[in-house]
């Protein structure tokens, strides 16, 4: 059965609802990645030597923010994100090397350097309002949302009013 | 055995987003230049039957959960910084690196920017507890508590205007 690309958000979608259901029914957990980049970023930082022990945000729960909680479902749930979205690339063909996304290179150009200074502001910036906010658009926005938690519509909303102003700004007069 | 269970919902959860098409650069930010709504569409679809799974498995007391505590300070500023970040980047975290392994290598920069933030966040977390966190905070709350109805009133008014966006989406051709 082939199914039309007008279908494939809403046919995936499900299946992503239907899996996150069984996902809290069997294992117990919601749907979440945010928390593991900070805990693989101090993890690093602790496995170079680097002393956090008088961090608050390490003493936090015996350091379950940092490295200490790996390996854990999240960790294993991130990494498999990779795994199945490259498996799933291969087997349909989809799978692209991509030096600088197209849309990007439309609006600022094809240097590499631009690129990268934004990519890594912005991701500092992206980083620390989602662990501010207490998750991202799959903690917050998927898992909060189907939890129907006050905090996480609020959170989901604010994701796209930021979002949806800051594309303005950043693509005003940038072709469709 | 919980670790194998996060890598197997990993794979399958990788897979539907990368079939999906949500994990491009071109649908986040069309999104959010509401030029195209597809992670919109893969969102809410994914919301209205996980809400109505998981509410059913709670109802059957095969589970139990408290959604993530509500402090308007933490929500508000960290949401709009995330906003920001994500319109800049293209990517959230757990696209991110669905789209590494989909071959578009240039999300290697954001991923090190948002690893970077993890860190900076780290370093702000004593400040953001005392100064942040304590504004509008109320601890666990559902929209049903909060509006004293059953949680299954909710989920139906989120599937009816779940159905009238995705039909004003397809007509417009967004």
């Amino acid at each position: 059965m082939k199914i039309t690309s007008q279908a494939r958000p809403y046919v995936y979608g499900a299946l992503a609802g239907l899996l996150l259901t069984a996902s809290v029914g069997i294992a117990g957990q919601f749907f979440g990645t945010s928390t593991t980049f900070p805990r693989a970023a101090t993890g690093v930082l602790q496995l170079v030597g680097f002393d956090l022990s008088n961090w608050e945000f390490a003493q936090v729960r015996d350091g379950a923010l940092t490295g200490l909680a790996f390996p854990n479902w999240q960790l294993l749930f991130v990494m498999g994100i990779g795994v199945g979205a490259f498996i799933a690339a291969r087997i349909t063909r989809t799978f692209k090397a991509e030096a600088l996304p197209q849309m990007w290179v439309d609006r600022f150009g094809a240097k590499k350097g631009t690129r990268i200074a934004y990519s890594i502001v912005g991701g500092v910036i992206a980083m620390i309002g989602a662990r501010m906010a207490g998750g991202c658009p799959s903690g917050h926005g998927v898992s909060g949302v189907s939890q129907l938690g006050v905090s996480s519509f609020i959170a989901l909303a604010m994701f796209f009013a930021g979002g949806v102003v800051t594309a303005r700004i950043l693509y005003k007069g940038g072709t469709a | 055995m919980t670790l194998i269970l996060g890598l197997i919902t990993g794979v399958l959860f990788g897979a539907f987003l990368q079939q999906a098409e949500v994990i491009r650069f071109e649908r986040q930010v069309g999104a959010m230049r509401l030029m195209d709504m597809t992670i919109v569409k893969f969102m809410l679809t994914t919301i209205v039957v996980g809400s109505i799974g998981i509410y059913l498995l709670s109802d059957l007391g095969a589970v139990s959960f408290a959604p993530r505590s509500l402090s308007l300070g933490l929500q508000i500023v960290g949401g709009l910084l995330f906003g920001i970040g994500w319109a800049i980047i293209g990517y959230c975290p757990g696209t991110s690196i669905g789209a590494l392994a989909e071959g578009r290598f240039h999300v290697v920069w954001p991923i090190v920017g948002l690893l970077l933030g993890g860190i900076v966040f780290a370093l702000l977390y004593p400040a953001i507890q005392t100064h942040l966190a304590p504004i509008g905070s109320f601890g666990s709350v559902s929209l049903p508590e909060l509006l004293g109805i059953s949680h299954w009133f909710v989920i139906a008014a989120l599937a009816v205007g779940a159905f009238f966006l995705f039909r004003f989406f397809e007509r417009k051709g967004l």
